[in-house]
């Protein structure tokens, strides 16, 4: 959820400096006045982002008594490692399972979602055939439809084939990336020359062997976004696990913390379980796009040179 | 500003969704008509939701004994958190589990819609009618003869939390009735702190108010349903508590958060007229007045009287649809009646019992360090003899809930009146019934 909202906050000011510059002739230069607003703008953006971080992280760091009675800001005694010890050994690790599960879910998915979303996205933009734009404006259309509102129907069909309850249940629907698509496919109109392809067809690649050697290379930044919005919209996924899971073994954590913190009035010593799982369930989309921002970046630049 | 728009654009929708959600569950509707409830042949297995941590535990010495009825335990959030809405989804696809965890105040909103098997004709369910707390008999067969729509697991008698050394330094005397209590929240006020905080939220708290007042929210006479949120012992207790808010005597944090917890850490309220398994609310809010707290009998009406509510507590029903009523009511018994089974209910989530033997547990006989080694359970016990059995709560308690919570935090602004927002809510709740046609009365 952070990372993704954090992403908008970067680019708005780096787009507003990028147009000024154009508008001002005589240089690079910018009045120092403007310079300031921009970094204020920045800087109360990152605030607002980074204070329930930082937040989480100090709850985190508190044993219980500490965490109502002092500052919620500011360290008091450090009990991070006893706190992680305490999640990890509460009801035989029960957690690490759900951030397993998270992992799976959220990394297998988006793998395929990404490897989908490309082939198909390619296809639309490279062949052309008949119903093509029909096509898709429906997958396009599938873009303003919010999975949550698809949770209800799924769960139905699903009760139909008996799947319910099962990996299948959340890991399915997860393979679906209409956004992945549309972004695929105008890549891949923009990125991928047609001579290219022609050109390996002439050198005898067959249409797969052209699509994995040479396009997916040339796609790679959008699907790299692709991956990563998927990733953060499997991992952050809740409602679809709530309505399809009971076993708790098959829980992603968000569900799983979540189970918790709605037992925290009866069973207060939750809460502290509550908040460092917090903590720790969003360090994996912190490292993912601290490693993937590179080739994110990359691909941004590559189409605006031209 | 498009992300903020798009996810205001997607918590639209899922309202709506959620919306559609509950009109699809109130269309369905299935037969509960249970003909027999006869034990099945050879190894039975069995499904039973619930969201108690711990339960696989208690469960796993249940499958130990009965290697032919096995039971598999699933869970989730609590009730109103997803649960409830799940059963209805599952009961819709015809997957419900056997068993489920159903709080009383939702248990109509369950029989409304047809869920729940009538568990009556089973082998020993009504020969153990008189091992449970009379007034938790009465939430589950809805007080008809021969109908046990679920079996009670645990209750939430309510009594008084206090300062103890509070009240003793400051020479107040612990208050009996409701009138001393006022008394009392102005001399507590003349210190600086406050007697208690007013929650805006927990509406079934209030609730549990009223029922000592000895009133009810709903009625049924079989056929058509009755809201009375505004009768006279409900806008009684509804000006006792505006009365005491309007003269800055009681506090009205949102409940349930960090201040609310740092508030009764810190002495600056001084009461909890709370539920049995608050015990461990307070113990866990408020650990720097360990050994400050004791536990005493509600305040009363009249001076004299006996007379105790109820906060919360929980069934264990059987669904429409499942094949095994009879093993199943057999491990719901079991449950929540064999005192193996209660004191790891109580150790795991500190559920307070349904069960008249449950009430004796060793566990519950003790000392409580964090009471000043007062057994405060004893306490409860006696308030839970004291609960009346004649409260009925109505089918769609989640929406009355919201509409008087919305009046509640006006009224603790300053816009309205408690008792206004009763009204609103009678008329609110009499809209919804009808919404969903379920007949009422007016």
């Amino acid at each position: 959820m952070s990372a993704l909202t954090e992403t908008p906050v970067v680019a708005r000011p780096s787009r507003r400096v990028t147009r000024r510059t154009e508008n001002a002739p005589k240089g690079p230069k910018e009045s120092p006045l403007s310079r300031v607003g921009a970094m204020t703008v920045m800087l109360v953006f990152t605030l607002y982002f980074l204070i329930p971080i930082w937040w989480l992280f100090i709850a985190g760091t508190k044993s219980s008594s500490q965490f109502t009675s002092t500052n919620p800001l500011w360290f008091a005694d450090f009990n991070l490692f006893a706190n992680i010890g305490n999640l990890v050994a509460y009801r035989d690790g029960v957690f690490l399972k759900w951030m397993l599960n998270s992992a799976l879910y959220a990394g297998a998915g988006a793998l395929l979602a990404t490897l989908f979303a490309a082939m198909c996205g390619y296809a639309l933009a490279k062949y052309r055939f008949p119903g093509r734009e029909l096509l898709f404006n429906i997958v396009l259309g599938g873009v303003l439809v919010p999975a949550t509102a698809l949770a209800l129907p799924l769960f139905l069909i699903f009760s139909q084939v008996s799947l319910t309850n099962t990996f299948w249940a959340v890991f399915l629907p997860s393979l679906v990336s209409p956004f992945g698509v549309y972004l695929t496919r105008i890549f891949a109109s923009a990125s991928v020359p047609d001579e290219l392809i022609e050109a390996a067809r002439l050198d005898g690649a067959g249409e797969v062997r052209t699509f994995f050697t040479v396009s997916v290379k040339l796609m790679f930044p959008a699907l790299v976004t692709v991956f990563l919005f998927q990733f953060v919209a499997i991992w952050n996924n809740f409602f679809l696990p709530l309505i399809m899971l009971r076993d708790e073994t098959l829980f992603p954590v968000t569900l799983g913390l979540y189970a918790w913190n709605s037992q925290v009035n009866q069973i207060p010593e939750l809460r502290g379980y509550v908040l460092i799982g917090a903590l720790l369930s969003i360090i994996p989309l912190i490292i993912l796009f601290l490693l993937l921002q590179r080739f994110w970046r990359n691909g941004l630049s590559a189409g605006s040179v031209k | 500003m498009r992300i903020t728009k798009r996810a205001a654009t997607v918590a639209l929708l899922t309202a709506a969704t959620v919306a559609l959600t509950g009109c699809s569950a109130a269309g369905g509707s299935t037969d509960s008509a249970d003909a027999a409830c006869e034990p099945a042949e050879g190894k039975v297995d069995l499904t039973f939701t619930s969201w108690i941590p711990g339960i696989e535990e208690v469960v796993d010495v249940w499958n130990e004994a009965n290697p032919d009825i096995q039971v598999a335990v699933q869970t989730g959030p609590n009730g109103n958190g997803g649960t409830y809405a799940n059963f209805f989804n599952q009961l819709e696809a015809g997957n419900a589990p056997d068993l489920g965890q159903i709080e009383y105040d939702a248990l109509p909103n369950f029989r409304v819609q047809d869920g729940l098997v009538n568990l009556a004709s089973c082998d020993g369910v009504m020969d153990a009618k008189d091992d449970f707390v009379d007034w938790t008999w009465g939430q589950v067969s809805f007080n008809e003869d021969d109908a046990a729509y679920a079996i009670p697991q645990d209750s939430g008698p309510m009594a008084m939390f206090y300062r103890a050394d509070l009240f003793e330094a400051n020479g107040i005397a612990i208050p009996t009735t409701w009138e001393e209590y006022a008394l009392a929240a102005e001399q507590v006020r003349a210190t600086g702190a406050y007697i208690t905080n007013f929650s805006q939220s927990d509406i079934n708290q209030f609730a549990g108010l009223v029922w000592q007042a000895g009133g009810t929210w709903f009625g049924n006479d079989g056929t058509d349903w009755t809201v009375n949120l505004t009768d006279d012992t409900s806008i009684k207790v509804a000006d006792y508590w505006q009365d005491l808010i309007d003269r800055d005597l009681v506090s009205t944090q949102p409940a349930w958060t960090t201040e609310w917890d740092n508030a009764y850490n810190t002495g600056a309220a001084w009461t909890w007229n709370s539920a049995a398994w608050g015990a461990n609310s307070i113990a866990s809010g408020a650990p720097d007045t360990a050994g400050k707290w004791a536990v005493a009998q509600s305040p009363q009406w009249e001076a004299g009287d006996e007379a105790s509510g109820n906060w919360g507590g929980s069934s264990t029903a059987v669904f429409t649809g499942s094949e095994h009523p009879y093993e199943a009511a057999q491990f719901a018994l079991w449950l929540n009646s064999s005192s193996e089974s209660l004191t790891m209910l109580n150790e795991a989530a500190n559920l307070y019992p349904a069960a008249k033997a449950g009430l004796d547990l060793p566990v519950l006989k003790e000392g409580v360090e964090f009471y000043g080694n007062q057994p405060i359970y004893d306490e409860f016990a006696a308030a839970s003899g004291q609960v009346s059995s004649d409260f009925v709560w109505g089918p769609t308690m989640t929406q009355t809930y919201n509409d008087v919570s919305d009046g509640f935090k006006a009224a603790v602004s300053g816009n309205g009146t408690l008792a206004e927002a009763l009204t609103t809510g009678q008329s609110a709740t009499i809209d919804a019934l009808k919404a969903q046609s379920i007949p009422v009365k007016e």
